[in-house]
């Protein structure tokens, strides 16, 4: 139902890399602005390694998954909510889309929910003749321009306000301008109506607590607390993994995630949400469902060494020290989750092979760690994606990608062991390099299957002699045994 | 007065092979410390190649006979933080399942250092007595920094050179794009990073740019010379060697 091009990670890249608009905005997003998010956790009354303890406070909770579901959902349930359980997009697409038919549902007001794109429920709405309107101002924005969402917390990231600007004046029929507070104003009156007209509204869920019973939806422009309140029928959708099991925890994520995402102590709108309106109350829905979406996270769970990506709070702090995500932005990840955490959550969602550009294409520097606020390993994670691709992996059904360079790296292996064979084939390159095109003594050009290189850079060739070399000769002159 | 009088060194195969010149820095700086280096002749690589590409079993032959060359030194360093890091960090999750290995890892991993966390922690020396006429800015190697948490040591041993200026670039600690078989399987988005980190380098006003990871300087290295750039990569212990 939702496309997947983790395909085309190359291709899309270099289009980003080649659009100079485009690396402009990144650099904007995470020079400026962004970087505040990283370093938000370092300025909590209680300390950086706050983080460490959320980190457990997460793995707890993945671990008493299914006890801690089963609360929430009993609390949901008595207060009056239903609660589903979807084992995959298709039943959770189903689901909502059986509740807007008994309802008659022909407007939908959304707020951004990342899991929403993941299953494609948009798409599926509107093929049952159901209008969606995504009252995000950023996803307001994607929705119009029928692109993906750009970066998990800023979908319109990307996009500068001259475009901005010509999508309304051509979408929406309003003069064209560039200033942004216009540009708002005339969504926020388009939207505004949208709100009052409709008879659904949809949600995500930030956060979830097992205790309370309740879901929690953050936003800064108070339109998830409009969506949620002035429709019919609130329809809320929850990846499985995101809950806290007591209030106290879901305290520590929650500020957490307001300092990840935005680098706000708290957002400007933070709503609980347990149910419909209760007979006493005068706003709210008068249902209220719940869908608790698989769709492959049990797997995740049931594997220790990716058990830890669960843990994720899906604040983007990540994409926004990402070194590669910053030259190739959101699109090339080729699925809604994009930057380090898309590139370990899509191939096990997708399947690995498939997504297999998203695990090798990183460097491994670790920056994604070193901001995330709930402490993920994600370099752990791509190399253990890496070792399914080396050698094929037949629980999460890999086939070996690259047999050519496995081969290399058993003849490499055979080279090591050696020091003599090791530093004959060195020498034999150090013969070859002569033929190679040289300037100020640094190599021009090297042959296949390094020729990448040299594409843009040059590279010092072999010295005459190993250090190794230089040592024995030297401890032979003096006498001295290696 | 140094705590250890001998030191064993693992050289790294970009140095043994490339940069040889940089291993002969570090042989200098521990014969000015007066302190006794040893070099077995039979190391050739640590296994970071094949383990970053997923190559585990190849990566676990690499290590299983680097830890036999050097589990029996007293302290073993070596010029680069992402082969440290291999040693110290990965080895373990490399023999995660073998109790035999286990022991002999955190063994070494215990006793293997980089170059300037050794001279500055263990060593407690941060002033080599260089000179060096430049303007020098440093580059933070990510595996330095982040595996081993080495930032401020570095440094400190550049601002003692005498004769030398320093200026942070911008970034410093940002990715120049290497990563390994990352640089030659997408060299492209590699190259993109790294025009960042270059322009980062020259914004800064520096004429040397120092580090202390060959795999990042020769990444590095490659692009300003491609530019036609003057501004010269050093390796730390060249500079503190001099
Ligand atoms: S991995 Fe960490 S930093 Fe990245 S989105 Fe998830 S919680 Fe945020």
């Amino acid at each position: 139902m939702v496309e997947i091009n983790t395909e085309n990670y190359v291709a899309e890249a270099h289009k980003a890399i080649a659009n100079p608009v485009l690396q402009r905005a990144l650099a904007d997003v995470q020079d400026r602005f962004h970087k505040a998010t990283a370093a938000a956790y370092h300025t909590l009354p209680e300390g950086p390694a706050l983080r460490f303890k959320a980190h457990q406070i997460r793995m707890q909770a993945i671990a008493n998954l299914d006890i801690l579901l089963e609360t929430l959902a009993a609390n949901v349930r008595y207060n009056g909510g239903h609660v589903f359980f979807a084992e995959d997009g298709k039943t959770a697409r189903d689901y909502c889309l059986a509740v807007a038919r008994r309802h008659r549902v022909k407007l939908v007001v959304k707020g951004k929910s990342m899991v929403t794109e993941e299953i494609g429920l948009n798409q599926a709405l509107a093929d049952g003749w159901i209008e969606v309107a995504e009252t995000d101002l950023g996803e307001y924005i994607i929705q119009l321009a029928g692109e993906r969402p750009f970066h998990i917390i800023g979908p319109a990231i990307h996009k500068t306000r001259n475009e901005v600007g010509q999508l309304f004046a051509e979408k929406l029929g309003i003069p064209f301008t560039h200033d942004p507070p216009t540009l708002a104003q005339a969504a926020r009156k388009i939207l505004r109506a949208k709100f009052l007209q409709a008879d659904m509204g949809i949600s995500g869920c930030n956060l979830a607590c097992a205790e309370t019973g309740h879901i929690t939806t953050v936003s800064n422009e108070g339109n998830i607390r409009l969506a949620t309140t002035l429709p019919r029928v609130h329809v809320a959708f929850m990846g499985m993994e995101r809950i806290a099991a007591r209030l106290e925890d879901h305290d520590v994520l929650l500020r957490l995630l307001c300092r990840g995402a935005t680098a706000q102590k708290l957002a400007t709108y933070i709503s609980y949400i347990g149910g419909p309106r209760a007979s006493d109350q005068t706003d709210g829905p008068d249902e209220f469902h719940l869908i608790i979406l698989d769709n492959g996270r049990r797997r995740i769970l049931a594997d220790p060494e990716f058990r830890e990506i669960l843990g994720c709070i899906r604040c983007a702090a990540c994409l926004n020290v990402c070194p590669v995500y910053g030259q190739i932005g959101g699109h090339a990840y080729g699925f809604p989750y994009s930057g380090p955490v898309g590139a370990v959550v899509t191939p096990l969602l997708v399947g690995i092979n498939r997504a297999q550009h998203l695990c090798l294409g990183e460097t491994l520097c670790g920056a994604c760690q070193e901001a995330c606020p709930v402490d993920i390993d994600i370099p752990r994670m791509l190399l253990a994606l890496r070792a399914k691709l080396a050698d094929g992996d037949p629980l999460w059904k890999v086939k070996r990608a690259n047999p050519m360079e496995k081969a290399i790296f058993q003849i490499w292996s055979g080279l090591i062991r050696n020091r003599r064979i090791y530093e004959l084939s060195l020498r034999l390159a150090a013969v070859g390099q002569k033929c190679l095109p040289q300037r100020n003594g640094m190599l021009r050009r090297l042959p296949p299957p390094l020729h990448g290189w040299t594409r843009s850079r040059d590279i010092k060739p072999l010295a005459a002699e190993t250090f190794i070399q230089r040592w024995k000769k030297k401890r032979r002159v003096r006498g001295i045994h290696p | 007065m140094p705590a250890k009088q001998k030191v064993t060194l693992f050289v790294q195969c970009l140095v043994d092979g490339i940069y040889p010149e940089v291993g002969q820095a570090m042989v200098d700086i521990f014969d000015k410390l007066g302190i006794q280096v040893l070099c077995p002749p039979a190391q050739t690589c640590c296994g970071q190649p094949a383990f970053n590409s997923g190559y585990r079993r190849e990566a676990r032959i690499a290590a299983r006979r680097f830890i036999a060359i050097f589990e029996k030194a007293e302290v073993v360093v070596c010029p680069s933080g992402s082969c440290v890091n291999m040693v110290r960090n990965h080895y373990a999750e490399l023999f995660r399942a073998d109790s035999q290995w286990l022991p002999r890892v955190d063994n070494l991993a215990a006793k293997t250092f980089e170059l300037t966390e050794f001279l500055v922690d263990v060593l407690g020396v941060v002033d080599l007595g260089a000179r060096y006429g430049g303007r020098m800015t440093y580059h933070d190697s990510c595996h330095l920094l982040r595996g081993l948490g080495v930032r401020a040591q570095p440094r400190k041993l550049l601002q003692n050179v005498s004769g030398a200026q320093f200026s942070e670039m911008k970034d410093s600690e940002r990715c120049c794009g290497f990563g390994g078989g990352f640089a030659l399987k997408y060299p492209d988005i590699s190259a993109a990073m790294l025009e960042v980190k270059v322009q980062n380098i020259m914004e800064s006003g520096a004429d040397t740019v120092v580090g202390c990871d060959m795999g990042c300087l020769m990444n590095i290295q490659g692009m300003l010379s491609r530019q036609g750039s003057a501004i010269k990569t050093m390796h730390v212990a060249q500079i503190i060697a001099g």
